[in-house]
């Protein structure tokens, strides 16, 4: 006898994911995702965003990784709330991870949020976590080739960041080339081509978070799913 | 011993599925009233990052000692679509992206769909001719 199920097998973490996100509203706080292969400037991006955000966002971080706390005690020497996940073998951050996590930073404190995921361009995104935004942060040694090869994950994001850019000119780096892929996959993400260690490119990230706190300040938007 | 060769071995993010996938299976098959589930079909996105062996591989693992244990496990695969957006050329797709049009070798291409993972649906037995010697042995 055949019965019908037609569910999505990630249903149970997407309800954990609600969860999260309901918890994350009722705290006033706007979450991002930011997924991106090892290496890429996630931790960076963090650091370099909260030195040009304003001192009336103030930002707290979950940082996911396998092991260690480096990145952990790196974001707490700024003097930024941050509590550390470790997967222990995971390749990804998952819900209930957020869940527990969520419970051990101050919120009342925190209107922006980034959620570090592991690094990994494979399965982070299809893995709710109940953020509002998800980010890929790309990086030119990678190559250009990246949306070509793992195209789910560009196709989730609401923004792509191509990180260190400083290093174009050593690199065989085609941006055109990079960004085709990108829109064959995501036609309306953002792009910001930045380089955290220069600086340079970085303002028109922040002021499009800070246009996304603003969205989420006006009470008559529905949050996006 | 499961918790043992998990823990040893790099945790792939199939695992996580798998676990789901016998969970919604499990579900159905419970509210059925179904005593034995024999297979399992899934559909799975080209572009989703999950493999079918390796879903297999933990299927097999995780199913020991439940009504699933043994199911087959049937995948139909869903297929990205790339649109040109030049000359409208439709054709499938899988990771990684071809860059130009087969038909008119332009560059602006479109993809869609080949991103759901879902249980379709499960196939079950009320096992009653080989349930009951089973059902003596468990009591």
């Amino acid at each position: 006898m055949k019965l019908k199920v037609a569910k999505q097998v990630l249903s149970a973490n997407d309800a954990v994911a609600a969860q999260n996100r309901a918890r994350l509203d009722a705290a006033g706080i706007l979450a991002v995702n930011l997924m991106a292969s090892p290496g890429a400037g996630k931790t960076s991006l963090i650091l370099a965003t909260a030195e040009r955000l304003p001192n009336a966002v103030p930002i707290g971080v979950i940082e996911g990784d396998l092991a260690s706390r480096i990145d952990a005690d790196l974001v707490a020497a700024h003097g930024i709330p941050v509590t550390q996940i470790n997967t222990g073998g995971s390749c990804h951050l998952d819900a209930p991870m957020i869940q527990t996590a969520l419970e051990q930073l101050p919120l009342e404190g925190i209107r922006l949020l980034f959620i570090e995921n592991v690094g990994n361009l494979v399965c982070p995104a299809e893995f709710a976590l109940g953020s509002h935004l998800s980010v890929v942060v790309a990086s030119v040694p990678e190559g250009h080739d990246k949306p070509y090869k793992y195209p789910g994950m560009f196709a989730r994001s609401d923004a792509v960041v191509l990180n260190k850019t400083d290093v174009l000119g050593v690199f065989d780096f085609d941006l055109a080339y990079f960004e085709r892929g990108l829109r064959m996959v995501n036609p309306s993400a953002p792009l910001f081509v930045l380089s955290c260690r220069t600086g340079q490119g970085l303002d028109g990230w922040v002021t499009w978070l800070l246009h996304r706190l603003d969205d989420r300040a006006k009470p008559s938007i529905p949050t996006a799913s | 011993m499961l918790l043992e060769i998990l823990e040893q071995n790099y945790l792939m993010h199939e695992l996580a599925v798998t676990e789901n996938i016998l969970a919604l299976a499990l579900e159905a098959a419970q509210q059925a009233n179904a005593r034995r589930i024999t297979a399992i079909n899934l559909v799975i996105g080209d572009l989703s990052s999950f493999v079918d062996e390796s879903v297999q591989f933990y299927f097999d693992l995780l199913s020991r000692g439940t009504i699933a244990e043994g199911a087959v496990l049937r995948f139909r695969r869903e297929h990205a679509v790339a649109i040109c957006r030049t000359c409208g050329h439709q054709f499938q797709v899988s990771p990684p992206l071809l860059p130009i049009c087969p038909n008119c070798g332009d560059h602006y291409l479109e993809v869609k769909g080949g991103q759901g993972v879902a249980v379709d649906s499960i196939e079950v037995s009320d096992g009653d001719e080989a349930e009951s010697s089973e059902t003596g042995s468990q009591c």
